[in-house]
């Protein structure tokens, strides 16, 4: 996917300015985070096994390289195949190969964020492979050709509204000629459309909520069952998955399961979870035939042993974004990539360039809602911190901001001149703002003042000019 | 109106501590009552109070612009200015969660700087949260006529844990009834600057927030930190609200007579 993540202010005033779009996110920024509260109040646990989920992934990531490796032996000995990925080029290439290797036309897909990472679908495409995607959230947003907005629920930006126009667009041809208004309706269409594209597919391409060191497993959780289509019916099974996704055991996954769901939808469970085992064996009645596990680098083992480290325990649960108070302004393709919100923020200057994505790490508040869902307990607002000391360092942050800084600095480092200063902004801002107590515009103030007024002070000096007056009195 | 703390026992505390106050720029700049406030209410608490001439800022225009090397020596400024108190007291979480949570990690590789940070973080509280969970005060007698609304800073909230505290002191306060908004713990977009590096996203968060202000049907709005609280005033008095905004101080010190935030002074108009 192309990233438009530099146009990130831009991208903000368009965001703004949908009218659909602002109507959608009223709705998540209540319902996710609300279900998500309910969820965990249920379980005394929870906040225990958050600590688990951190250790347990924390672990992993200590020995990355052994578990990866383990996870490879037994694929193999399962008779399944393992490709190695270093970037989204050698990921593409690879899936192209197997695709071409089965002389396949079409690819069902189940939803993958790491698909979306290596652009998979233009790529298939432009080999004249058609894939298509299952989820139904993917699925709405590849006729409407959208890149998702949420990792879990890619068409959240969209209203019932705009779907039923959509599948009206693109069903009629199908014979679905009557404009649908209600949910389960739009829902069952495009499961009747979805079947078919099932039993016709040569190959089904799914990504990993984990992968399971001890037994070679992928695992999978999806509340629509499409995944389970895609990786049972197609004679080739291609799992596309990112190194950090594995974990050493099947116990390990349990606790990963728990606080996922309820950190993601409120769920306890999502409705399926399935555990890819190697291709069909001898005597099964079905399965495929060829079980293919990718896994994607693309930038991830640069960040190992490095203080950026902790977004590998990413979950991709989606509660960061879920309580983050910007992507609940603006959603998610302001950010202008793949991972938007807190997660993106952090994840995707590493994966695409700081330079590209500098605004990201800086769009936040720090108001710290994301760390305090965090499954695995990231400190995202730290490692924003940490892109933005990144970007200090190497002269990206904006001039005029470096400048202002470099000027307040020279004065917070003399008291004197500090109180000098601010004694006569403090006179100033009184003088001519005490009538009215408040100021409608102020030079320099103007991102300020084009949506707030600014308070002025009162009269009197400021509180160490009347401290020290004070004092002096007998 | 009469203003006094109590603490369990109805008795002060002795001996006094010796508490340094950390009056914070904004403050020092913008609202000195605010610093007043928290003065009265430490010494009726039993605490001898200064406040060091030396201070200036906590560092965090800095540390969050990712310039660390001058949020370290602000911080080195900050510890000689407060060296030798018992407690080091802010009328803020943000400026509070700075001292407390922020500077001992700004010097991992120098152990001496970072045994001093990690002194004086343990000895850095916001203002509420020391009254209560450190002094032991339980409510206070003073008298505020209106309805109120708290909104939770989210440094003090999630840094400082700043959550009852308030809301047990404003529960003692005569004439004072407290309604809740339906999310108080988001943020209201001040976020440092935040708001002016992101106007736009910083006027939806606001709006977002002044509305939920609005459904309350408070005709007061209360806070501990002087930065959200002149985002959220400045939002309110330009859609033309008849909300006044004080800092949660005043109230408890018994200044809430005064003008509120961006509001004109008596007789000068």
């Amino acid at each position: 996917m192309q990233s438009t993540a530099h146009a990130f202010k831009d991208n903000v005033g368009t965001a703004l300015a949908d009218p659909n779009l602002q109507d959608s996110l009223s709705k998540l920024k209540v319902g996710f985070s609300e279900r998500r509260r309910q969820a965990a109040e249920r379980l005394p646990e929870f906040e225990a096994l958050r600590d688990r989920a951190r250790d347990i992934k924390n672990h992993t990531l200590a020995n990355l390289d052994f578990y990866l490796e383990e996870f490879e032996r037994k694929v193999i000995a399962l008779g399944g195949h393992v490709h190695w990925a270093p970037t989204a080029a050698d990921a593409r290439r690879i899936i192209a190969d197997l695709c071409r290797s089965v002389g396949a036309r079409t690819v069902a897909k189940s939803k993958s964020m790491v698909a979306e990472e290596i652009a998979l679908n233009e790529h298939l495409e432009e080999l004249g492979i058609a894939p298509i995607e299952t989820d139904l959230g993917e699925y709405i947003i590849q006729l409407r050709h959208e890149p998702p907005s949420h990792i879990i629920a890619p068409a959240v930006h969209l209203t019932k509204d705009q779907v039923a126009d959509t599948f009206l667009e693109h069903h009629r041809k199908l014979g679905f000629d009557k404009r649908l208004t209600e949910r389960n309706d739009l829902v069952a269409e495009a499961r009747y459309v979805l079947r078919q594209k099932f039993l016709d597919a040569d190959v089904g391409l799914t990504g990993a909520n984990f992968l399971v060191a001890e037994t070679g497993s992928s695992m999978l959780v999806t509340n629509e069952g499409n995944a389970d289509l895609s990786n049972t019916l197609p004679k080739m099974h291609i799992v596309l998955a990112s190194i950090e996704k594995v974990i050493p055991t099947l116990e390990d996954a349990a606790v990963l399961l728990r606080v996922l769901a309820r950190s993601a939808t409120g769920q306890e469970s999502s409705a399926y979870t399935t555990l890819n085992t190697g291709p069909k064996r001898p005597g099964d009645l079905d399965g495929p035939e060829q079980y293919h596990v990718v896994l994607l680098d693309n930038g991830r083992s640069g960040v190992l042993g490095t203080e950026m480290q902790e977004i590998l325990r990413c979950i991709r649960c989606g509660a960061c974004m879920n309580h983050c108070p910007v992507y609940g302004a603006v959603g998610g393709h302001a950010y202008g990539w793949v991972y938007p919100g807190p997660m993106g923020a952090v994840l995707t200057p590493q994966l695409v360039g700081v330079e590209e994505a500098s605004n990201l790490p800086n769009a936040s508040t720090f108001c710290g809602r994301c760390e305090s869902v965090c499954p695995v307990r990231i400190p995202l607002p730290k490692l924003m911190r940490h892109w933005r000391e990144r970007e200090f360092e190497r002269h990206l942050t904006p001039r005029a901001v470096r400048q202002g800084l470099a000027l307040w600095s020279f004065v917070a480092r003399r008291p004197g001149l500090y109180r000098s200063l601010t004694a006569i902004a403090n006179r100033v801002l009184s003088l001519f703002g005490r009538a009215d107590g408040r100021y409608r515009s102020l030079p320099l103030a103007g991102g300020w003042t084009r949506f707030r007024d600014f308070p002025a002070p009162p009269a009197g000096g400021t509180f160490h000019t009347q401290w020290k007056a004070a004092r002096k009195r007998p | 109106m009469v203003a006094g703390v109590s603490n369990s026992s109805g008795n002060h505390r002795s001996p006094p501590r010796r508490v340094a106050l950390f009056v914070t720029c904004l403050v020092d700049l913008f609202r000195p009552a605010v610093g007043f406030a928290a003065i009265k209410l430490l010494e009726e608490a039993g605490c001898t109070v200064e406040v060091p001439p030396l201070q200036v800022c906590c560092g965090q225009p800095a540390y969050n612009t990712g310039d660390r090397a001058t949020t370290r020596a602000i911080a080195i400024q900050v510890m000689d200015a407060f060296e030798g108190y018992d407690a080091v007291v802010a009328p803020s979480g943000s400026c509070g969660g700075m001292l407390s949570h922020h500077y001992p990690a700004l010097f991992d590789d120098q152990p001496a700087l970072k045994a001093r940070a990690e002194n004086l973080a343990g000895r850095s509280h916001e203002l509420i949260s020391f009254l209560v969970d450190v002094l032991g005060i339980k409510k206070i007698a003073t008298q505020y006529d209106g309805t109120v609304t708290y909104h939770d800073s989210c440094s003090g909230l999630r840094e400082l844990g700043v959550k009852e505290q308030p809301r047990q002191l404003l529960g003692s306060v005569k004439g004072l009834e407290l309604r809740e908004m339906k999310t108080p713990e988001v943020c209201c977009g001040f976020g440092g600057t935040f708001c002016v590096k992101y106007p736009e996203i910083s006027n939806a968060m606001v709006g977002e927030k002044s509305a939920d202000i609005a459904a309350t049907g408070a005709d007061t709005l209360l806070a501990g930190d002087l930065g959200c609280l002149m985002n959220m005033a400045g939002k309110l008095q330009r859609e033309g609200s008849a909300v006044r905004v004080r800092h949660v101080a005043e109230v408890l010190a018994g200044m809430g007579d005064l003008p509120a935030i961006g509001e004109p002074e008596t007789g000068a108009r």
